[in-house]
């Protein structure tokens, strides 16, 4: 039952021919023998997701079941959930229990999911392989000795490995959509405000944003509609209606202009992704879909500006970790300069500690303008262009990134190298833009992304898009397990 | 050489909300250590702040106060530094973009003269918590109940040329926070702080001198020794060669001096910038005509309004705007009454104050109302109490004895009016008193009081006195 | 801190500036951060940060005049909550996490002011 879509064991829970707790104890009995050698969880709470799924059939009984409930997901372990640990994948962490759920948790409750366990990633989703993962790294379910993508490595792997129905991630430069694509599955980042960022432990406040990874972009539209939402407790939230994003997936793609970045296709790129990608690309003009060639010629300064503004609002957003009110507090401290500097020395790990350094660096005084003024005047040139390109298109494609999932250990040594893993995504970061991983196709055996990028608030768009995407095509429900 | 003394003050007033500035904990003073600190207040992981309302509103109050300009789209920013009282390791702030911009106030000097002094800008912040440091044994305690009480940051020009200057400025700003109900003002509890950036010049020059800044002055006796302290401190060094330091000090009371606090080595780079947690702050027109709407009217004007309105005394006006609940319930105490507001002014500069000032209550809590205040000025204007009588019952409404014709009432305080009655008493204090008759036929005109005493005695004070000696001197001519 | 200037790459006609960072400039801006590292990762560190810093030179190529900085993708403004307290007493539960707590409060090593 594990190779079903969420939606499609939705409707054999509504019906009752399934129980949310056979569903949960299904996938507990997969998750016991698979994430050993995955290790994509890094908690699992079998009693908490039992006693979930028996208040889940209990509701489906009455017949007060949305299509969410009794569904088993798994939450990246950035979202703070009460009375459960939450580690943020960081020595930091390890001890830490919120008194509190994030707004994401909360509504994926009241819509009746089972939480099985919290998902691995890199440490406070600094990454882009989940080596950085203080709990150990992830392997990638298609060949082990592959990274599974970060910073939601853990919930990709989840997902394309069936250890849930589906799994909530973060983006803040790619972090959902650059993991869906080196796992085979579909991951899509809201419009920046869509999804509440309480209870969400800040990476880059202005960049971050919640939104889940499953199979298909049809379960992608159920769990996002639960997802969204204004929350007056998070002064960036959203005050756009949300629209019912399962009502429009069949719309018809005729005429739909496709906008396909020049730049995307430079040198870089993996022979076997751009191929990937242009047949994709090829299957949807067939479609009725109108690709028209655009450019976007500040693209290639999206890394510099991404890899200023992200860690100068990272090393003040985890100022707050310090040994005084919660987390890691070095042993015996000498005096507070002691506490302060052991607590966060011992409790960070290394791409942490790196651009909290370069972040401060960043914003310290005589470097200002030239790196963090600089970095937001190019972040209004990178928005710019997007917002010349919708006047000409609806959506952008291209893929999600310039290689498939590359080996464990290749990159870990080379901070720089690592991050032209984010070429693609981060400048829908930078513009607060939605933007859609769903996959494409293969290259020497590992999953390839088509990414797809759309005006802000049109979500609706690439979910639509990439369902007719996958109504014509079949990489989405390819699997490196078995069916049993 | 003469010097010239440079002085601008930053004031933190500390708004009277009842939340925080991001976040539901109440602000109340005095409460357990930690018991009013949310998960914003400790800067727990992934929580996030928003801003009060309240606060916003208190603001522009200031700035329509003070004439200042208000900026119509102002920014949050977070100041970066490491310190246990401050929980999220920033504070935010405003940095580029203050909600207040500049303005200027009219001080009054206590030499009469008046004084320009000009605004810098105002900016709204969080406070951060307590630390207490001899409570634990090698340990500091941290209380984050204050951390997030919201703070309006009041930055003048270096407009001040003395003590008495910048002590004039700073209660002119104490008095104004409080009438426009920003800012309850009390020093004690750190309501109101200050902190003064001095330096001097030799007299003539036009270049400013290198600054100290003496921090957290919490009295204006306070303010003005440290000034004169400090000015005193810089003359010396000059006039030996030496050169100021620019650093901060911190007054100490006790030995009525300034101390360095930091090193100038450990200068701090606050890698300020903007908060990306909080979009813009965007003040509408429609916001601040709805600000503008409730604003009192402010002291200078009410205060002339009252001497020309009322008849009372520039002096008695002054005293009634000092703040604007004493002004509202000036106002309130004749409120559909007929007598003369002057009665009101000399019933509550008298009797009020003076009871409040023996018990030392504020007017906040003072167990008499203004309306009853004016039923109580009305019963002696209409001839049912005497002056005297009055006083009586205006002890018995501050004991809670009730509305005042019950207490009237009750103490049987009712001045006798009747005619006839009157007249029986004074028989028989003439017929009691027969030698003293005789004097006073003598001509002895000076016991026409004994017998007022006496008459008033039998009646226990209730004898209407005008009638009474009206009666009286009848009688006794015979 | 120390710039070295090279004319021209092999794919890139601009000149493209390498920053330095000494480990001297880490141990400050490491105490900045209030982030305590090990003597001997200063030198790998100041490699990295070095790397890093060059990556992101990129930008001052770009000719920014008359650019308004974005800080934020949201185009809403700033929506202000009512002045109600809300939050009630949580401190048990609160202090949970703590590391050091006595009597309510939070606990340091002694601060020398």
């Amino acid at each position: 039952m594990h190779d079903k879509t969420l939606a499609q064991q939705a409707a054999l829970l509504a019906s009752g021919e399934l129980k949310s707790v056979e569903l949960v104890d299904h996938y507990l009995t997969r998750i016991e023998r698979l994430n050993s050698n995955l290790n994509a969880y890094i908690l699992v709470d079998e009693d908490r997701a039992r006693e979930a799924a028996v208040a889940a059939d209990a509701r489906l009984q009455k017949g007060e079941g949305g299509p969410l409930t009794g569904i088993p997901i798994a939450h990246k372990d950035i979202f703070c959930t009460k009375d459960v640990r939450t580690t943020c994948g960081s020595r930091m962490l390890e001890n830490f229990i919120a008194p509190y759920n994030a707004t994401v948790v909360d509504k994926l409750n009241d819509a009746g999911v089972v939480t099985l366990g919290k998902a691995n990633m890199d440490e406070f989703a600094m990454g882009s392989s989940n080596e950085n993962s203080f709990f150990g790294s992830v392997a990638n379910p298609w060949q082990h000795d592959r990274v599974p993508g970060g910073s939601s490595g853990g919930s990709a792997a989840i997902v394309a490995a069936q250890l849930a129905s589906a799994a909530t991630g973060t983006d803040t430069g790619g972090s959902i959509r650059q993991p869906a694509a080196f796992c085979g599955v579909t991951g899509i980042k809201p419009t920046y405000g869509r999804v509440s960022r309480y209870g969400m432990i800040a990476f880059a406040s202005s960049l971050d944003q919640g939104g889940p990874l499953a199979r298909t972009a049809e379960d992608c539209a159920l769990l996002l509609q639960a997802m969204c939402g204004h929350d007056p407790r998070d002064s960036t939230s959203s005050l756009t209606d949300v629209p019912d994003f399962s009502a429009t997936l069949n719309d018809d793609i005729k005429g739909l202009r496709i906008g396909v970045p020049e730049e995307y296709f430079a040198q870089g790129l993996e022979a076997g992704v751009a191929d990937a990608v242009k047949t994709a690309l090829a299957e949807l003009e067939r479609a009725g879909a109108i690709l028209k060639s655009i450019s976007l010629p500040n693209q290639g300064l999206c890394i510099p500006a991404y890899y200023v503004i992200a860690p100068a609002e990272a090393s003040s957003n985890l100022s707050r970790f310090d040994g005084v009110r919660f987390g890691h507090r070095a042993e015996n401290p000498q005096d507070l300069e002691d506490l302060y500097k052991r607590s966060r020395g011992e409790g960070f790990g290394p791409e942490v500690k790196r651009r909290i350094l370069i972040g401060a660096y960043a914003l310290s005084a005589g470097y200002y303008d030239a790196y963090y003024r600089k970095a937001q005047q190019v972040r209004q040139l990178v928005t710019n262009d997007f917002t010349e390109a919708f006047k000409e298109v609806d959506v952008i494609a291209g893929p999600t990134t310039p290689t498939t999932a590359f080996s464990r250990g290749e990159k870990s040594s080379d901070p720089t190298a690592m991050y032209l893993n984010d070429l693609f995504t981060v400048s829908a970061n930078l513009s607060g833009l939605p933007g859609l991983s769903a996959p494409c196709g293969f290259s020497n055996g590992l999953p390839v992304g088509l990414q797809l990028i759309a005006p802000v608030n049109e979500e609706a768009r690439l979910l639509n898009l990439a369902h007719q995407y996958q109504s014509v095509s079949d990489w989405h429900l390819q699997s490196p397990v078995a069916n049993d | 050489m003469s010097w010239e003394t440079v002085i601008g003050l930053e004031i933190h007033a500390q708004l009277a909300t009842r939340s925080k500035i991001f976040s539901g904990a109440s602000t109340a003073f005095g409460a357990e250590p930690n018991t009013q600190a949310s998960p914003v207040d400790l800067g727990l992981p992934g929580v996030l702040p928003v801003v009060n309302k309240d606060v916003v509103r208190m603001a522009v109050r200031f700035a329509l106060a003070t004439g200042a300009d208000i900026t119509k789209r102002s920014v949050f920013a977070r100041k970066n530094y490491f310190y246990p009282d401050l929980p999220k390791g920033y504070q935010i702030s405003q940095m580029a973009f203050p909600i207040v911009g500049e303005g200027s106030i009219t001080v009054t000097l206590p030499n009469g003269e008046e004084k320009v002094i000009g605004l810098t800008r105002a900016h709204l912040e969080e406070d951060a918590g307590k630390s207490v440091h001899d409570l634990f044994e090698g340990c500091t305690g941290i209380d984050l109940n204050r951390a997030g009480t919201p703070l309006l940051e009041i930055v003048s020009e270096p407009d001040m040329r003395s003590a008495v200057e910048a002590v004039a400025y700073a209660r002119y700003i104490h008095s104004l926070v409080r009438y426009i109900e920003i800012c309850d003002g009390n020093m004690q509890e750190g309501s109101f702080r200050c902190d003064a950036n001095i330096s001097i010049r030799p007299m003539g020059s036009e270049t400013l001198g290198t600054r100290a800044e003496i921090k957290n002055l919490n009295s204006f006796r306070f303010l003005e020794r440290a000034i004169d302290f400090e000015v005193e401190r810089q003359i010396d060094i000059l006039e030996d060669g030496g050169t100021v330091m620019q650093e901060t000090r911190l007054y100490d009371a006790d030995k009525d001096e300034t101390r360095s606090m930091r090193s100038k080595e450990e200068a701090n780079d606050y890698r300020y910038f903007p908060d990306p947690d909080l979009p813009p702050l965007v003040i509408d027109d429609a916001f601040i005509a709805s600000v503008a709407a409730t604003m009192p009217e402010l002291p200078t004007k009410r205060r002339a309004r009252f001497v020309e309105t009322f008849e009372i005394s520039a002096i008695d006006a002054q005293s009634l705007c000092s703040d604007k609940q004493t002004a509202d319930y000036f106002e309130a105490v004749f409120e559909g009454q007929t007598f003369a507001p002057r009665l009101a002014a000399n019933w509550m500069l008298g009797e009020l104050f003076g009871r409040m000032n023996k018990e030392d209550v504020q007017l906040s809590d003072v167990p008499v109302s203004a309306a009853q205040l004016g039923k109580l000025i009305s019963r002696v204007d209409d001839g049912t109490l005497s002056g005297k009588l009055g006083k009586q019952v205006f002890d018995g409404l501050w004991s809670a004895e009730g509305e005042v014709d019950d207490i009237i009432e009750a103490r049987g305080l009712k001045q006798i009016t009747d005619t006839g009655a009157i007249e029986t008493m004074i028989d028989e204090v003439i017929a009691a008193n027969p030698s003293q008759l005789a004097e006073y036929r003598a001509g002895k005109e000076k016991l026409l009081s004994f017998f007022v005493g006496a008459v008033m005695k039998a009646s226990k004070g209730k004898a209407n006195p005008a009638q009474l000696n009206q009666i009286l001197r009848e009688k006794l001519k015979g | 801190m120390q710039y070295i200037m090279i004319d021209s790459c092999a794919y890139n006609q601009d000149r493209i500036r390498f920053v330095a960072l000494t480990p001297d400039d880490i141990k400050s801006i490491a105490h900045l951060a209030r982030l305590g590292v090990e003597e001997d990762a200063l030198a790998p560190l100041a490699a990295d940060l070095s790397s890093m810093l060059t990556l992101v030179e990129q930008l001052q190529a770009v000719d920014t005049t008359g650019v308004e900085p974005m800080a934020h993708p949201a185009s809403a403004s700033l929506l202000l909550r009512d002045d109600v307290v809300t939050e009630p007493n949580q401190r048990e539960t609160l202090q949970a996490p703590a590391p050091a707590t006595q009597d309510g409060y939070f606990l340091v090593p002694r601060v020398i002011e």
